[in-house]
């Protein structure tokens, strides 16, 4: 017989929290599930009302979505037979494809962007975090307070005064310029939270390895990094959806070149009509990366969520 | 191995005094244990010892050098912690191999896992090598622990209450353990310890500290029969030595003695002055007679099957009675 705890639910309790759970689940996944659908429908299909559940599902807006395309004559389509698949697919509105789109390179830039900055936050935050959890720091509570100011306003409130100093310096519409404004704004949030979670670590660990034969360096990197990885993953997952999903600073300070996805997904509509289901491919694409990653650190987010609250 | 010097090491925490002008000398080989209650310093002089506080002044010397200056890695010196002394993310084999496979020690991988075997097998958990040190039991963690100081070669073993998460039949065995460990590799000990039996069967010597300050070194026996205060008579014996105002068993006091100690052990029985008996406590080797002198409270042992009951009177005389001053010194 096992020990059972009087606190235990009963199944009267896991019912309800079940139902509950899948309730919510349901309400948080419908609008995800639907922009994912959107992305197979056609055009016809995704404006139709009643709303389509069941539809021929169609790659048209992810062509659309990658390609920039144009309208030819009747005399040209017929000297030029379709090349490919997707060729095919724009041929029924007489257009062919001219390149590709600019939503790959703004993809690839909202990913140099993103973890560029995640990784620089989280880098950096760590440091900053262990040397105010361990060493004896003159003013060092307002350093932090200082430090957590910077979170007091809205990040734009400051957009104006950026968008001069980016100007002066070259920043403006650069890889660079992105990543240390991101990191700029998420280097608090990564102090706070893992100044949290280096501080619960006990510094016998540490004082332990000193004695072994390790420096303060190695001790740190052999010793407290694995211990605070909980809180690295989750400081990580918190930096990489604020970068990744910004938009007011990116339509402000990029224009060609380090635009990011956000800022670009809205001008597709402006391509030959409400285009929806390449919006909704888009992002559909847009998603993965950050839900991948979450799924990857999944089992360190609740506790970064919690973090204080439970014992290892 | 080496011998610790400490002279006129002194350290403070902010307002508060760990160490006051502290004078040690641990001969090489030496088992020292160090006594004392709470926030008498006693962990802090180990810590002083291995580099993890610097002292505010004095000299601190190892195998005759002067270390002041050193990290605690190049001071070569190991330390087996109350607690949390384990690594979290390691394999029990990882713990026992992370001394050896520091920067400074480099050791090679097949010495490694022979050494780390040997010192597995002393301790009774070669089995649990590869278990996640925090699926350990409380008891095989402290051995864990115990073992990682054990598998280096330094030049002093540090030990803080290594003993006093175990439970009593482990702590006895390990007790043996670390004695028959330290007269194999006569190797410099320091041990912090609140346990008496720890201090008197393993110890050479025994030091007593009292607010940060060294009040008496000597012999585990030296300690105990011959103690130089008050306090120092109090920290070891168990139970406690009895401290009367003088002429209250009509002493031969000397001058200036103001109070007179008596071990339990020391009370005589049968002639004397009157006592009540108000608790017996039978433990089954010793039987505990708490009686009442007068107003005072006094505490003496009897034979183990006493058939004595609370309410009942006896008569107690001195023994080899020890004397102190007002400021609780030593008085002969």
């Amino acid at each position: 017989m096992s020990a059972h705890a009087i606190n235990a639910p009963t199944n009267r309790q896991k019912w309800v929290a079940g139902t509950l759970v899948i309730v919510y689940a349901l309400v948080t996944m419908i609008p995800l599930a639907w922009i994912m659908l959107t992305g197979f429908k056609s055009p016809a299909d995704a404006i139709s009302y009643p709303p389509k559940v069941v539809f021929e599902p169609t790659l048209e807006g992810y062509v659309n979505l990658f390609t920039t395309r144009t309208r030819q004559t009747q005399e040209f389509l017929d000297a030029n037979p379709p090349e490919n698949w997707a060729d095919e697919i724009v041929r029924q509105y007489d257009m062919v494809i001219v390149g590709p789109s600019k939503f790959g390179e703004r993809f690839l830039n909202s990913v140099i962007i993103g973890f560029g900055s995640t990784f620089l936050s989280v880098f950096l935050g760590t440091l900053a975090a262990y040397a105010f959890s361990r060493f004896k720091i003159p003013l060092a509570d307002d350093l932090l307070f200082f430090i957590l100011s910077t979170r007091m306003m809205p990040p734009i409130a400051v957009a104006i005064p950026i968008f001069l100093m980016y100007r002066n310096l070259g920043l403006s519409d650069t890889h660079l310029g992105m990543i240390l404004l991101y990191t700029a704004v998420n280097i608090s949030l990564a102090v706070w939270l893992l100044k949290g979670f280096i501080d619960e670590i006990p510094r016998e660990y540490e004082e332990a390895a000193l004695i072994d034969g390790y420096t303060r360096f190695q001790a740190f990197y052999k010793v407290v990094l694995p211990q605070a990885a909980t809180g690295i993953a989750s400081t990580a997952i918190f930096c990489l959806i604020f970068a990744w999903n910004e938009y007011a600073f990116a339509v402000l300070l990029t224009t060609a070149n380090a635009q990011t996805a956000p800022p670009f997904i809205p001008t597709i509509i402006g391509i030959g009509g409400l285009d929806w289901p390449a919006i909704a491919a888009g992002v559909t694409i847009f998603l993965l990366p950050v839900m991948i990653f979450t799924i990857l650190l999944r089992k360190h987010l609740l506790r970064g969520i919690t973090f204080g609250a439970v014992r290892k | 191995m080496a011998e610790v010097q400490l002279s006129n090491v002194s350290k403070a925490f902010g307002k508060t005094s760990a160490i006051v002008d502290m004078d040690l000398s641990v001969p090489d080989g030496a088992f020292v244990v160090l006594l004392g209650p709470t926030g008498a310093g006693k962990t802090t002089t180990l810590r002083l010892i291995a580099g993890l506080e610097k002292p505010d002044t004095g000299e601190i010397k190892i195998g005759g050098d002067v270390v002041n200056g050193l990290t605690p890695a190049q001071r070569d010196v190991a330390m087996v912690f109350q607690q949390y002394s384990l690594y979290p993310h390691l394999t029990v084999r990882d713990n026992l191999a992370f001394p050896l496979r520091s920067p400074i020690l480099r050791t090679p991988e097949d010495v490694i896992t022979q050494k780390v075997q040997e010192v597995a097998e002393v301790l009774h958990i070669p089995h649990k090598l590869d278990n996640k040190a925090t699926e350990l039991s409380g008891g095989e963690m402290q051995r864990v622990s115990i073992g990682r100081a054990l598998v280096r070669d330094p030049q002093v073993y540090l030990m803080d209450e290594p003993l006093s998460s175990l439970d009593a039949k482990l702590r006895a065995d390990l007790r043996v353990e670390l004695k028959r460990i330290h007269a194999e590799l006569a190797a410099t000990l320091l041990y912090v310890t609140h346990d008496q039996i720890e201090a008197m069967t393993m110890a050479s010597h025994v030091g007593v500290l009292d607010e940060g300050r060294l009040v008496q070194f000597g012999s585990p026996r030296e300690i105990y029969e011959n103690p130089k205060t008050a306090y120092v008579a109090a920290r070891l014996g168990q139970p406690r030595i009895n401290l009367l105002p003088v002429g209250l068993l009509d002493d031969a006091a000397p001058t200036g003695a103001i109070h007179v100690g008596l071990r339990p052990e020391n009370i005589r029985q049968g002639d004397g002055k009157d006592a009540t008996v108000t608790r017996v406590e039978h433990l089954g080797d010793q039987t505990r007679l708490h009686l009442k002198l007068g107003e005072f409270d006094v505490i003496t042992l009897t034979d183990p099957h006493s058939s004595l009951n609370p309410g009942e009177t006896i008569r107690i005389a001195a023994h080899n009675p020890i004397f102190f001053d007002a400021e609780g010194n030593r008085v002969t």
